[in-house]
């Protein structure tokens, strides 16, 4: 049975047309790359309205850089360091430490926004869906270049000692991994949807891997079947290739193989993450 | 503005799979107000979640603002409005951000002027600067309206516009939208599980229980269609008076049901203000007298009974 409109049928707007051919490819990226920016100064001035959090977010790390680094100082010679400066093996570490969880919860944000329907809103708009996911993702990565920037700061402070074009490479490599990170913890929000299922899922995932990285104390002071294992994790690679960076093996295999990884992980994340912001019941 | 064949969502569960909304047929015609009526769980959010592209159907078809649901969604998007039932602003961002960035997504050419004539008339004027956390419950829903409609959209979609607001806002709500509907010609689909608020508000109503559409018209033709006006005949002299009248009135063309209770006999009648005159001389005729008439309109939930089965309130 149809329950037709009494109204007799009056020219529907639009009428019967499909609509307009859709908008060639270009016109949608420009669209994607402008609903990004959009999305990116939205959340910019939300995080600027809780300064604090940024502060707070570096502070981990931080603690790690002032409480643990001097223990490390004391120990010369120790075989995996490979005679090197031990801030030079300690601040790369901190830096990838800070981007795994800095952005690994960021997800927390989505499912808030999930929550007041602030998503779905969005999701009813034109807006392009890749831009809902850049737009987030970039902020994110904003804030862990600054928390990163003052990490190296106090890390200098302390007696952190690097060349600048080692410094800028290991923060590119923690930039690739925070897009990277960010990316996966927003997929995962909008798996899980809720706090409680969001919040042990993800540290199941980031301890074993913060630990399998070596981030702490070089990988190559394991036993051998730990060093194994962890050269399955991504991040050992990107840990030892921050590492390297730092002490101005630009061109060894390590960063060779951390950069490989690393563009591996990101090009996996983002697309992995897009699919997810493009999918119906995102 | 809205047609719909066989739109139907099935959800899979641990339990196997849920028939959210099993094959709904509807038409929606431009510059309507057209109410779905249900109970919670009816399938009210999730036709309304279809037919705005948030979820796909997983069988039938419908055509949205004259662009086909399924094959161009982003054409649909452009031409509606929705407004879902706990609203989608972001408590901590403030008034004016939230519509300025609202006006920009659907490409507004005149957004300052736009955002400001939208404030004036939802009397939201002075509000920008607030977070919409610290709005009032009336306040912020205005603001969601304002969402909805930055872009001007010939067709909104409101999901339990009124569910938590005060009874004072309730009326100022619905008379914004009528006001939206009578100057720009706005054509509105509400959900609703409020009779007074699909009565007062709706020029045709849509009943949905257990995923499917069982009864459309007007709120008179559905109170009239379905559950008839009731007449209420109190009669005076002698304990059989109103097995009497009954028997006077048997075979009388507009009566669906006669109940004698005591003194009184209770009609149920196709179209009462018409009927009443006739009732009345009939029963004169046969020298039944009559000491009391009461015409009552059936409620839809009366209608919502009638058809289901159940209470509104009780399947609630």
């Amino acid at each position: 049975m149809s329950y037709s409109s009494t109204v007799p049928q009056a020219a529907e707007a639009g009428g019967t047309s499909r609509g307009p051919a859709r908008p060639p490819r270009t016109a949608s990226f420009g669209r994607a790359v402008r609903d990004t920016r959009l999305i990116f100064v939205r959340c910019v001035r939300q995080t600027l309205r809780s300064k604090v959090a940024v502060v707070f977010g570096a502070l981990q790390p931080l603690l790690y850089l002032v409480l643990f680094g001097p223990l490390l100082t004391e120990l010369p010679g120790v075989a995996g360091f490979g005679g090197d400066d031990a801030w030079r093996v300690l601040v790369p570490g901190i830096l990838i430490q800070l981007a795994l969880f800095g952005a690994g919860f960021v997800g927390f944000g989505l499912i808030a926004e999930l929550r007041s329907g602030v998503l779905e809103r969005l999701r009813v708009t034109p807006v392009s869906r890749v831009a809902l996911l850049l737009g987030r993702v970039l902020r994110d990565t904003l804030v862990l270049v600054v928390q990163a920037v003052m990490l190296l700061a106090v890390g200098i402070a302390l007696g952190l000692r690097a060349p600048f074009g080692g410094i800028v490479l290991g923060l590119a490599f923690v930039v690739l991994l925070a897009l990277s990170i960010a990316s996966l913890s927003y997929v995962l929000a909008l798996m899980t949807r809720r706090e409680d299922a969001f919040a042990p899922l993800l540290s199941t995932v980031t301890l074993p891997l913060m630990l399998l990285s070596g981030i702490l104390l070089p990988m190559s002071m394991a036993p051998g079947w730990l060093d194994v294992v962890s050269r399955f994790t991504p991040f050992r690679y990107v840990v030892d290739a921050a590492r390297a960076a730092f002490q101005g093996r630009y061109s060894s295999a390590a960063v060779l193989e951390g950069a490989a990884v690393m563009a591996a992980m990101l090009v996996l994340s983002v697309v992995l993450g897009a699919h997810r912001f493009r999918r119906e019941n995102a | 503005m809205i047609e719909t064949r066989g739109l139907a969502r099935t959800f899979t569960t641990k339990h196997g799979a849920v028939e959210a909304v099993c094959g709904v047929d509807l038409t929606v015609a431009p510059g309507e107000i057209v109410g779905f009526l249900g109970p919670n769980g009816a399938g009210k959010t999730t036709t309304l979640r279809m037919l705005t592209t948030l979820l796909a159907p997983t069988a039938g078809s419908a055509t949205v603002a004259g662009h086909d649901l399924r094959s161009d969604p982003a054409a649909v998007r452009r031409r509606i409005g929705y407004v879902a039932q706990g609203g989608g602003a972001d408590p901590l961002v403030p008034v004016r951000e939230e519509l300025d960035l609202q006006a920009r997504l659907y490409d507004v050419p005149d957004r300052g002027e736009r955002i400001a004539r939208l404030c004036g008339r939802l009397d939201l004027d002075g509000l920008d600067g607030r977070l919409t956390a610290e709005l009032s419950g009336g306040q912020r829903r205005r603001l969601d309206l304002a969402l909805g409609l930055v872009h001007r959209p010939p067709l909104l979609f409101l999901d339990e516009p009124t569910t938590g607001l005060d009874p004072q806002s309730r009326g100022n709500l619905w008379e914004h939208i009528r006001r939206m509907r009578a100057e720009d010609g706005t054509t509105v689909f509400l959900t609703t599980h409020y009779l007074d608020e699909a009565d007062a508000l709706c020029d045709r109503i849509l009943i949905i229980d257990r995923g499917r559409i069982v009864a459309a018209g007007t709120p008179a033709e559905l109170k009239r269609r379905i559950a008839g006006d009731v007449v209420t005949l109190e009669l005076g002299d002698g304990p059989d008076a109103a097995a009497r009248a009954r028997d006077a009135l048997s075979g009388h063309p507009g009566i669906r049901e006669a109940a004698v209770t005591g003194d009184t006999l209770r009609l149920t009648v196709e179209n009462g203000d018409r009927e009443l005159m006739t009732l009345v001389r009939t029963l004169d005729a046969a020298g039944v007298e009559l000491a009391a008439l009461h015409l009552t309109r059936p409620s839809l939930d009366d209608v919502f009974l009638t058809v289901t089965g159940r209470s509104l309130r009780d399947a609630a």
